[in-house]
């Protein structure tokens, strides 16, 4: 079996009452690609932000390669390799494509290479025809593949996204599919989603949270064909 | 080499402004244009860290008393006025960054930041301003209290304490000093650290996530404004031959922010346009009784708040690029979210 790259023990995150992350004991191996699913506030963006440093959890632990990573911070999460994009586009709006990139380029490469580095991302993802143009200046779906550029360009060897193809249509989702294929040759992946559709074109391990904790965890056909796990989408208590 | 469009139109600005350099004397008094060159370095340095870092500082004023003060407590122990002037840099540079990393590690918002650097300048002035008993004293120089510092060697030659710099000189000197000093912020923005301090005023959290220690670059950022503030002080302090606790003052923290706002802060001539002219305005003003100052540059305020809140900056380089090139760029609405350098595709070109 391939080697664990990231695992949680036990983990919480609790706001007040809430038991938005409740005993969660996650593990991910080399080159996975595993979806995360679950209905609206399972807690799925909850442990996204938890792995990412963006939220503090309250107990538990969390490794990444065997180093506890708990309480770092995000920028040292990132800093170990590692590709985020949060549910939320989160870009530079007033900055142009080019530019959105170089600076995740430039964070590991000198200046030479971060600029080579910025044109194979953008022949890479396909968008030589934007380069100029502000962040603020462009439509939904072409933001997020925008992100995936940034967050491609500082050669993550594992990657979390949170809902990758919210929003998205038709063309642009199977845009988001190639991309993220594409990327699973050289990362682990993690991938927060809701779209059934999205993620039986792309997943195979399934992990469905539900109430903070992790309900089942199989292979794709399984999940889907589960009673549980319809139940728990069309808004049943199991 | 060709050099490109932009170092073109940086060599014909600094051109435009050496030649303003000689002829305003010509029609403004250069006591008066002293102090605008001074003011404008004043406002470039909130222009840097408000316009580039996203950091709205309430108390930039604090740097520049702290500089002034500095510069004379420390010009009555030494004399020869080299030392100070550097030292009148490095005292507020050094407090911004002690500030700063508090701030920022801290990882106040934005709301406290502007609370904090506001009661931290209050807190100076009302120090100073208590400082008036003889026992305040740094070395051989008596703080005064109310009645600030006078009677310190002001700049000189490096190196010749009595060949004083003073008015025509004093003047070309400022000017030279604001001309490097924009030229200086000009290649810091384009830097690599620039960008990425660009990139954080921009969104923070993207920053983080691309690995980027956001409160190291925002500290480092707030103590080069806290410096180039200083300097602006130093040179006040040169100027005014006195320094005083009024120098601390909110009101003078709320006219740079006034200057910035006006000239805008999406490009590094802006809060010098603002400094300047609000400047004049305000000189001006002051030779008449007929009209409240401050009921005029409240006006002003809010005209430019609702109406221009980019602020005149690409108004006049819009003027300036037709002058130039003709060319005309579509794209205002998104400019005021960033600085005009990073904004071109590939800057390093
Ligand atoms: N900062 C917060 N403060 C208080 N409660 C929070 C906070 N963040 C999340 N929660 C709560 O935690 C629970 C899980 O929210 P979370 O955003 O993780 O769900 P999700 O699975 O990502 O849902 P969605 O599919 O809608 O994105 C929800 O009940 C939410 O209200
Ligand atoms: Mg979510």
């Amino acid at each position: 079996m391939n080697e664990i790259v990231l695992e949680t023990h036990n983990l919480n995150m609790h706001f007040g009452g809430v038991k938005a992350v409740n005993n969660v004991d996650f593990t991910l191996r080399e080159n996975e690609l595993r979806c995360l699913i679950g209905p609206n506030g399972a807690g799925k963006s909850t442990f996204f932000k938890c792995l990412t440093g963006l939220n503090k959890p309250t107990s538990g632990e969390i490794y990444i390669r065997g180093e506890e990573t708990t309480h770092w911070h995000t920028h040292q999460i990132s800093r170990l390799g590692i590709g985020i994009k949060t549910q939320v586009p989160n870009v530079m709006d007033g900055l142009s494509v080019w530019e959105n990139i170089w600076l995740s380029a430039r964070r590991y490469h000198d200046v030479k290479q971060a600029n080579r580095r910025v044109e194979e991302v953008i022949e890479r993802i396909k968008i030589g025809d934007i380069t100029k143009k502000l962040l603020g200046e462009l439509a939904h779906g072409q933001r997020q593949r925008v992100e995936l550029a940034i967050v491609l360009a500082a050669d993550p060897w594992l990657v979390i996204l949170d809902e990758p193809a919210a929003g998205m249509t038709g063309q642009d989702v199977e845009i988001m599919v190639d991309i993220i294929r594409e990327i699973n040759r050289s990362a682990a992946m993690i991938i927060v989603e809701h779209d059934m559709q999205f993620i039986q074109s792309i997943a195979n391990q399934v992990t469905v949270f539900y109430q903070g904790s992790i309900l089942m965890e199989d292979h794709v056909d399984n999940v889907l064909a589960d009673q549980k796990v319809r139940d728990v989408y069309l808004g049943r208590n199991v | 080499m060709m050099l490109d469009s932009n170092y073109k139109n940086l060599i014909i600005g600094v051109f435009l402004a050496i030649v303003c350099m000689l002829v305003l004397p010509y029609f403004i008094e250069y006591y008066t244009l002293s102090l605008l060159i001074i003011y404008s370095i004043l406002a470039l340095s909130l222009g840097l860290v408000w316009g580039f870092g996203g950091i709205l500082c309430f108390g930039q004023a604090a740097f520049f008393g702290l500089g002034a003060y500095s510069y004379a407590v420390f010009a009555i122990n030494i004399g020869e006025s080299t030392l100070p002037f550097l030292l009148a840099i490095i005292v507020p540079a050094t407090f911004a960054f002690i500030l700063g990393a508090i701030m920022f590690y801290g990882r106040l918002t934005d709301v406290y930041l502007g609370v904090i650097t506001l009661v931290v300048t209050l807190i100076l002035f009302r120090f100073i301003n208590s400082t008036a008993s003889p026992e305040y004293m740094i070395g051989t120089a008596h703080l005064g209290g109310f009645n600030g510092i006078p009677n310190f060697q002001t700049l000189n030659i490096p190196g010749m304490p009595d060949a004083y710099i003073w008015d025509l000189d004093f003047y070309y000197v400022c000017f030279v000093i604001l001309i490097l000093s924009y030229l200086g912020l000009h290649f810091l923005v384009r830097s690599s650290f620039g960008r990425v301090s660009i990139g954080i005023g921009q969104n923070e959290q993207r920053a983080e996530l691309i690995g980027y220690d956001v409160r190291k670059y925002k500290t480092i950022l707030f103590a080069v404004g806290g410096g180039l503030a200083g300097l602006a002080g130093a040179l006040y302090a040169s100027w005014a031959e006195i320094v005083t606790p009024g120098l601390f003052s909110l009101g003078q923290s709320a006219e740079v922010i006034i200057w910035c706002i006006v000239g805008g802060v999406t490009r590094l001539s802006g809060p010098i346009f603002g400094a300047v002219i609000l400047g004049l305005l305000k000189y001006y003003l002051g030779q008449q009784t007929l009209i409240d100052n401050n009921l005029v540059f409240g006006v002003i305020l809010v005209i430019f708040v609702l109406f221009l809140p980019q602020g005149l900056a690409p108004a006049i380089s819009s003027v300036w690029k037709k002058l130039l090139t003709a060319k005309k760029s579509t794209r205002n609405k998104l400019r005021k979210r960033a600085p005009r350098q990073m904004q071109r595709g590939h800057l390093n070109e």
